[in-house]
């Protein structure tokens, strides 16, 4: 851990000025990630700069049934809330399979998305990484990979995103809202997280200055059919090697529109539209989402130790797919995962 | 949820012997006010913080401290080259409990042996100033190849030159194995491999050394031994022992990871002789991988049977890691010639070298190891016969150890399967792979036995009667969590007569009397015996003192089991109205209290005869979901004998710590190790999994009755490690059942049952 100044603005705009005035700064709001990563000595920011002050903490319900999640809501306000349980039951799940209730009470909805890979290597300031230390290389491929990404990744870097909320929020098309030095924007979720390539020391497009506000979710469509499935290493607390946020909208058997996402296999929450859509028309059948989650995985590749992440991640797509089709979800607090009944 | 089955003397009101007793210092934990060894205070006091080698072996080519030395609040950075000068000899780097070879000396020389190694200290006015120095201290390396698989080492495995003190080495062959085997109509030949797993007590070595003056210190330690503490540095230091005292009250759990002193102790204690202040290190959770581990072990389990199931030749070979300055030991293959009758055993057990730090006892030592390779075969090769994997054990019961031509104390064993499986519903198992189902799950039934050595070892204590009828009893032994304090309060009230919350519990402190270090599952049957002892001895001057009064009513011939001491008096056991009050037996000779000390120690002419082992038989079931390969423990009966049961609360706590223990073990607990540097990489608890309470269901314990007047004065066995011994194996077998899939390589995580195939595709 290094020293650092500290700083507690408790407007959006002084907030942004201050990040923006030095690039090395850090932002703190729940610090269940931060903190750790100063205390390793894996994040060293000159500054850090605490925006639990900021007027961000509502969770509020917009014209057309969408919602507006504030950046500094807690994971566990956002699971519990009544509207986000009833509308976008998916995003309640995905939280609810994540960390502890510990770290939901203090985990807010935009560290969600800033938090970092959990890669062995980026974790350990001795050793080399092209996240944590551009041009050093990356020391997870040939190393202990187990974790690591089987889609997307680069000759640079094989880390995986490690939410959960983020998933699902990949699968529900959410909309990121921004505030920089230059105003105000949205980005798209599917353009918020970015895969390594050249640059695995970025994990999103934010540009310099830019803070997460809120995050904007629909509401009623998928709640009928959707699920959150997780597969780890132990039946909680534990980071996913696959999950997947599936979301359908049916008529009858018959699929209107389909949304998957996975998480534990790439940089960024993992998604495919062109399969996706093709799904469209399609009866809701084992056979259909064995045909897509093949589709989905054509191109992965194995590091050696997470080889087996290609057939579970087939597998857990099928399964997930076949729960939001029943309209049996997976309840988190039930170990037991539930077995979608055929169609 | 877990259950509970009681049996033994709950009848009794007194909160004695048998009673159900919550812990006693158990408020204090709760409530934060316990204090542990990192949280003694001083005004003046330094904090230490180690930085530690990032390279597995090689040397140091250049440390560079300038940096962290000019860092605000930094007193001194102590490296190998400005280590104050210690004792030369090995000998006296040498705790209680130390291996064959070279202790290891921190910050000795440029050697680095292992990932880890402390390579500098720094101590500063504040902990914070410490840890933020040490992230400036750069090092330069010569890197050697490391030595870190044990697959590849194995192959140049060697029998340890040097014995490891109370390690039985493997004893010599019976019969022939080898014609045995290649006779037999049933046989199997099968690896298993453990990966290394890692001690994470709750709380973190530690030790405060308050500096009291020239050469004399008072040192709070996180250690199972306050005594071998206290050893430890006076030989290093060459402290006159009456100058250093040395306490471990309190100790946030070690499971034999606190036998051996470790670095902190050695790094506070020099930097506080050497600055004369005050010193307090607390190491980080990430050191604990660096420390006392469970070794990374191979082992073949060579197999036969008769066409009645009868075992005809069992052939144990085992490869544990080692480090490259000590040789440590486990009995791991031993327990494959013990535990089933067979009269061509061949059992073999060697070392590797590596580089890491040295292996370490971790709960059931070698047992847990070994146990886990014997219990898996069996089972295996029950299938291979056609029969019941319980009844495959039954019918090779043995009544003595084979090994060593020595009856046993007590073997309630088959008690431990009828009552297990009767609990459990084991009639209700379908014999065949896959056969069982809960909805869409797959669902097995697996059982194991277990056995862990019952030790008596040398104890002194102290007790003492004061005249308000208030009990203090004393001896140096140490509660790591496992309800020391309680059992010994108990056994205090019972042979006082009065009630557990009279009587006061002194231990943890190096100058009580003399016990070894708390481990191998032996303090409640010693340290007890010799409160008892001391308790007796207490009776008798008692008695003897009330004999010499006027008009005493007690005759020459009353012996002090005959008596028993109720509301305050002194009286006979047959008839209380015959009796004295204490107050007036003391007042007549002049005293406020009786004190006496007693020691046990093990009976050698028994030992030529007897032997003592505890037993668990465990039973499991678990539900796999087939499609996406989600294993659940759903549920576990474990029977356990194990002689008397002091206290069935307690008793039941370390049993259940133990089966969650093993369920780690089996399903999550793995070092991992990047071979191409040598370094664990998930040296924390986000990555390194133990069970979440999500992992652990229904845990059912039972203690069978077991009567054995031989194993330990007072009846006792102990319980800290036989929990633990057998559940892995009962794991992977239940997964077997359920699955028709054979794991031999520890932990089975989700991937090992059904993706690894399609992952080579």
């Amino acid at each position: 851990m290094r020293q650092f100044s500290y700083l507690r603005p408790t407007g959006i705009s002084d907030a942004v000025a201050a990040l923006a005035a030095e690039p090395t700064a850090q932002l703190l709001a729940g610090g269940t990630n931060l903190v750790d990563l100063m205390k390793y000595d894996v994040a060293q920011p000159s500054a850090v700069i605490d925006i639990n002050g900021l007027p961000l903490k509502e969770i509020e319900t917009l014209e057309d049934g969408a919602y507006r999640i504030g950046a500094l809501t807690t994971n566990s306000q956002v699971a519990y809330d009544a509207g986000i349980a009833r509308d976008v039951p998916l995003l309640s799940s995905a939280i609810l399979a994540g960390a502890s209730p510990q770290l939901r009470n203090a985990a807010t909805s935009g560290g969600n998305l800033s938090q970092r890979t959990r890669c062995y290597y980026f974790y350990d300031p001795s050793t080399p990484c092209n996240k944590r230390e551009p041009g050093s290389g990356c020391s997870a491929i040939g190393g202990v990979n187990r974790i690591h990404a089987i889609l997307g990744a680069s000759d640079a870097c094989i880390a995986t995103h490690p939410s959960d909320m983020c998933v699902a929020l990949a699968a529900l098309n959410a909309t990121v809202e921004v505030t920089g030095p230059t105003g105000a924007r949205t980005i798209p979720f599917l353009d918020f997280h970015r895969l390594p390539g050249d640059h695995p020391e970025r994990d999103n497009t934010l540009q310099t200055g830019e803070i997460v506000t809120g995050i904007r979710v629909e509401g009623g469509r998928f709640a009928a059919h959707h699920s959150y499935l997780k597969l780890r290493d132990r039946l909680s607390y534990a980071f996913a090697l696959v999950s997947v946020a599936a979301a359908l909208d049916l008529d009858g058997d018959t699929i209107l529109d389909a949304r998957v996402a996975l998480g534990g296999v790439a940089h960024k929450p993992w998604r495919d539209p062109l399969a996706e859509a093709e799904l469209s028309g399609q009866p809701a059948t084992r056979d259909t989402f064995e045909a897509f989650a093949s589709r989905l995985l054509s191109g992965a590749k194995g590091q050696g130790h997470n080889d087996f992440k290609i057939p579970m991640a087939k597998k857990a797509i099928v399964r997930a797919l076949m729960q939001a089709a029943s309209g049996r979800p997976q309840v988190q607090s039930e170990k037991r995962v539930r077995e979608g009944e055929s169609l | 949820m877990t259950r509970q089955t009681r049996t033994g003397p709950l009848e009794t009101a007194d909160r004695v012997i048998g009673f159900p007793l919550s812990r006693i210092e158990g408020p204090l934990k709760v409530t934060g006010t316990a204090p542990y060894a990192a949280e003694h205070q001083s005004a003046d006091m330094l904090h230490g913080f180690v930085a530690l080698a990032t390279i597995a072996s090689g040397r140091i080519a250049r440390i560079d401290t300038a940096d962290a030395a000019a860092f605000p609040g930094v007193v001194k950075i102590y490296t190998h080259d400005n280590r104050p000068r210690t004792a030369w000899w090995d000998s006296a780097w040498k705790d209680e409990v130390a291996l064959p070879g070279h202790p290891f000396r921190p910050l000795e020389n440029d050697r680095v042996l292992f990932d880890g190694q402390p390579v500098a200290f720094v101590v500063a006015n504040t902990f914070e100033a410490a840890r933020d120095a040490a992230a400036l201290i750069r090092i330069t390396y010569e890197a050697d190849q490391p030595k870190t698989s044990i697959e590849v080492e194995s192959e140049k495995s060697y029998v340890p030159k040097e014995k490891r003190s109370g390690i039985a080495p493997p004893p010599s062959p019976r019969g022939n194995a080898d014609e045995a085997f290649a006779a037999a109509p049933f046989k199997l030949s099968s690896n298993y491999t453990l990966e290394g797993e890692h001690h994470n007590p709750m709380e973190l070595f530690a030790t405060t050394v308050l500096y009291e003056g020239e050469g004399r210190l008072t040192i709070h330690d996180k250690t199972q031994g306050s005594q071998n503490s206290q050893g430890y540095v006076c030989g290093i230091f060459e402290l006159k022992p009456e100058n250093v005292r040395v306490f471990n009250t309190y100790v946030g759990g070690a499971f034999g990871s606190g036998l051996r002193p470790k670095h902190q102790l050695f790094l506070a204690t020099m930097a506080a002789l050497d600055l004369k202040q005050s010193v307090q290190l607390e190491l980080s959770r990430r050191e604990m991988f660096y420390l006392t581990w469970r070794p990374a072990t191979v082992q073949t389990v060579k197999m036969a049977a008769d066409d009645n199931g009868k075992l005809t030749a069992i052939l144990h070979h085992a490869v544990q890691a080692t480090s490259l300055y000590e040789d440590y030991q486990e009995v791991v293959v031993n327990w494959s010639g013990l535990l089933y009758r067979c009269d061509n055993v061949k059992l073999t057990y060697e070392l590797a070298e590596m580089t890491v730090s040295t292996p370490g006892d971790m709960r059931a030592p070698g047992a847990a190891t070994g146990v886990f390779a014997l219990e898996s075969a069996i089972d295996e090769l029950s299938y291979q016969v056609g029969l019941d994997p319980l009844d495959m054990r039954v019918r090779n019961f043995v009544h003595v150890d084979q090994n060593q031509d020595l009856q046993l104390t007590s073997k309630a064993l088959h008690a431990c399967y009828r009552q297990g499986a009767e609990r459990f519903g084991w009639e209700k198992r379908l014999h065949a792979p896959r056969s069982m189902h809960d909805g869409p799950d797959l669902v097995g039934w697996g059982m194991a036995t277990g056995v862990w050595e019952a030790q008596l070892t040398e104890a002194t204590a102290r007790a003492r009667l004061s005249a308000d009828g208030s009990v203090t009893v004393s001896a140096a032994a140490s509660d790591i969590g496992t309800g020391t304090m309680t059992i010994l309060a108990q056994i205090g009230a019972e042979a006082f007569g009065v009630d557990a919350e009279h009587v006061t519990v002194r231990i943890g402190d190096s100058q009580l009397p003399k016990t070894s270090v708390e481990g191998g599952s032996w303090t409640a049957a010693s340290t007890g015996s010799a409160v008892a002892a001391a308790a007796t001895a207490v009776r008798q001057t008692l008695l003897d003192a009330a004999k010499d009064m006027d008009a005493s009513p007690f005759g020459k011939d009353v012996t002090v089991e005959q008596t028993a001491i109720r509301d305050g008096r002194l009286v006979l056991e047959i008839n209380d109205q015959v009796g004295v009050a204490l107050t007036d037996i003391l007042a007549s000779k002049n005293l406020t209290f009786i004190e006496e000390e007693a020691k046990v120690a093990p009976d050698a002419q028994q030992a030529k005869k007897f032997v003592s082992y505890t037993h668990a038989a465990h039973f499991v079931e678990v539900m796999i979901d087939e499609e996406l390969g989600v294993i659940r423990v759903t549920r576990v009966v474990t029977a356990v004998a194990a002689g008397r049961i002091l206290n069935p609360k307690t008793a039941r706590s370390q049993i259940l710590g133990g089966v969650v223990m093993g369920i780690g073990m089996a399903l999550h607990e793995e070092g991992m190790i990047d071979h191409r540097t040598g370094r664990i990489m998930n040296h924390n608890l986000a990555e390194y999994h133990v069970p979440a309470h999500a992992d652990i269901h229904d845990i059912e314990v039972i203690f069978v009755e077991e009567h054995d007047d031989k194993a330990s004065p007072i009846g006792v066995k102990g319980l800290g490690e036989i929990g633990i011994v057998g559940i892995a194996a009962a794991v992977a077998n239940a997964i077997y059942h359920a699955t028709g899939t054979r794991v031999r390589h520890l932990p089975i995580t989700i991937d090992k049952v059904f993706y690894a195939k399609e992952a080579a595709e």
